[in-house]
């Protein structure tokens, strides 16, 4: 009886179905269909190239010029200084949001309703004009005399009133995306946390904000892109950012479209700059959260080409 | 200080939810090294008392005593005035709290786990909580473990993971809140058995549990709660074999 099963289980069955090569199941429409895309994307490089109103020549000799170039650190600054402070202080009012005290978290919930009312353009006139509304800024008592006092305008240059309004303007958003992030951490992760006696804190950093941030990320970047586009807005404020400063040369040499082009060709190039180190954190926040982290665009070359080969050999 | 000889002191605790009340004056003692297992239906309020016991769950009415130390409240003239959340913090690093859901740390790795309450709520200097996680860790047998987020682990490692958490502040008290409940019936007595080595070694704890087969050979007092109070209470031959009450009777007739 058990020698009889044990030749059974060794000689496979002898079904010539089971021997047969297997291939993959074919898709001719997804192939016609990728080319006909292709030839479209063909012709419309072509036109870019060939015809003459894109002006390439133009294009070329304003890229990576002086002005340009400035332009771009003056369009990366504000960006910077409204992200670092936006976010800073959504930080804050995200955290009096989420506070016991019903006055910290209608101050904050003020705060967010004020600033998302009010249109960007409107808020920033209104700070480029607080030399017009108060021409001198003192500081001393209430109602009293002042010890120190500044002009407004030397407090407050033309940047400075910039950056205060994009960080203000920013802050109400950077709060809510912050405030959606911390909500969405599971709620026994600060019992957890409370548990173990960790301190009020520590629990906030260690533990809910590093899993808040996978919530937090996707949203943040679309707020610095959205930002560091938006900072174009400024050029009410005769700020000479990139747009500002693509408009100024247009106005004086007429070329309207290869200007138009060169800071369009900055901010994708800035932008995909910016995605790409969005992929990267995000990557580095979401440590943990699988079984099986997906391989990075890297590693799944590397995969596709063994798996060419293997197939050729 | 101290009353008496218990580790735990439960003295008419009462606790309502709105218009429910879901303890209804609990009196218990678990005496130092010894091992009390909770029983009940569902909803009568087991996990309350043990969420009540590190003040999880504020009191309406009652105390509980750990080592002698009011937990959460601070008597203050005839009245017990609720303790800033700094000091009850501090009084949770005495109180080993194990949940049904385990509620690791998912973005820390099993070691961080086990070395984020030394050192941020004891101020353990890092290598040395380092050390005793390590330790820990071949305790409950997942010393190969020590590097691997707690996602990738089974159920039954990861309970044994949120006990050697619990353990890495040498907490006088172990809390479980129906340890097993979330696994597989497989994985069930992995964990069982550390908490087994855990008594055999003198540690005090309550356990919440539907596992009558471990309180019969784990317990030394069993407890039964149906409806917010403790119904009855003893050791597990005559709660489980012998059992006064009826209510008793019929929910191991249930369970069995
Ligand atoms: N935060 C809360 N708010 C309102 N009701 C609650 C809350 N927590 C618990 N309850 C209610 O209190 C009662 C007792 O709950 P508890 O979780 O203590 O029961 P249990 O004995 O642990 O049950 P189980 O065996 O199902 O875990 C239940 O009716 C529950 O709905
Ligand atoms: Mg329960």
């Amino acid at each position: 009886m058990t020698t009889t099963t044990a030749q059974l289980s060794l000689r496979p069955p002898a079904d010539p179905t089971a021997e047969l090569p297997i291939v993959p199941h074919r898709r001719p429409w997804r192939l016609v269909a990728g080319l006909a895309a292709l030839v479209l994307v063909a012709q419309f490089l072509h036109g870019l190239a060939v015809n003459p109103g894109w002006d390439w020549p133009t294009f070329r000799a304003f890229v990576f010029s002086d002005s340009i170039l400035r332009a771009v650190g003056v369009t990366l600054q504000l960006t910077a200084y409204g992200t670092v402070l936006g976010f800073a202080l959504g930080a804050v009012i995200a955290a009096l949001r989420l506070s016991g005290s019903p006055i910290l978290r209608t101050i904050a919930w003020t705060y967010v309703w004020a600033f998302r009312s009010i249109p960007l353009i409107v808020q920033l006139v209104f700070w480029f004009n607080l030399a017009y509304l108060y021409k001198r800024i003192g500081f001393g008592i209430p109602f009293g005399p002042s010890f120190v006092s500044f002009g407004t305008m030397d407090l407050l240059g033309a940047l400075g009133a910039a950056v205060l309004g994009l960080a203000l303007h920013q802050a109400a958003y950077a709060a809510e995306i912050i405030r959606g992030g911390v909500l969405a951490v599971d709620a026994g992760q600060l019992e957890a946390a409370a548990a173990l006696g960790i301190p009020r804190f520590r629990q906030a950093w260690r533990i809910v904000l590093p899993q808040a941030m996978r919530g937090i990320l996707p949203n943040a970047a679309n707020e610095v892109i959205s930002l560091f586009k938006g900072t174009s807005i400024v050029y009410v404020m005769a700020i000479g950012e990139l747009f500002y400063q693509a408009q100024v040369i247009y106005g004086r040499t007429g070329r309207v479209v290869p200007l138009l082009m060169v800071a369009t060709a900055w901010y994708v190039l800035l932008t995909t700059v910016l995605s790409l180190v969005q992929y990267r954190v995000e990557r580095y926040f979401a440590r943990g959260s699988e079984r099986t982290p997906p391989p990075t665009p890297w590693q799944r070359l590397r995969a596709a080409v063994t798996e060419i080969r293997e197939k050729q050999t | 200080m101290s009353s008496g000889t218990a580790m735990v002191e439960v003295r008419g605790v009462h606790k309502r939810f709105g218009r429910l009340e879901v303890l209804r004056g609990i009196d218990l003692d678990v005496r130092p090294g010894t091992v009390t297992v909770v029983l009940g239906p569902s909803g009568s309020g087991k996990s309350t008392l043990l969420r009540a016991v590190n003040h999880l769950e504020k009191l309406d009415r009652g105390y509980v005593r750990v080592d002698g130390e009011l937990i959460g409240y601070r008597r203050v003239g005839d009245k017990l005035r609720e303790l800033p959340e700094r000091e009850v913090l501090k009084q949770r690093t005495r109180l080993g709290f194990v949940f049904q859901n385990f509620h690791l740390f998912p973005h820390l790795t099993v070691l961080e786990n086990l070395v984020e309450a030394p050192v941020g709520a004891l101020g353990v200097p890092r290598e040395q909580a380092r050390a005793r996680a390590r330790e820990l860790l071949s305790r409950v047998g997942l010393a190969d473990k020590a590097d691997e987020y707690p996602r990738r682990l089974s159920g039954g490692q990861q309970q044994r993971v949120a006990i050697a958490r619990a353990l890495a502040l040498e907490p006088k008290v172990l809390l479980f809140d129906e340890p097993t409940s979330a696994l597989d019936p497989e994985l069930v007595g992995e964990v069982l058995d550390v908490i087994k080595d855990l008594a055999r070694t003198g540690t005090t704890m309550i356990v919440v549990t539907h596992e009558i087969g471990f309180a019969r050979e784990v317990a030394d007092t069993v407890v039964f709660m149906d409806g917010g109070v403790v119904v009855e209470q003893g050791p597990p031959a005559q709660v489980l074999d012998a059992p006064q009450h009826e209510r008793t009777r019929a929910f191991l007739a249930k369970v069995l």
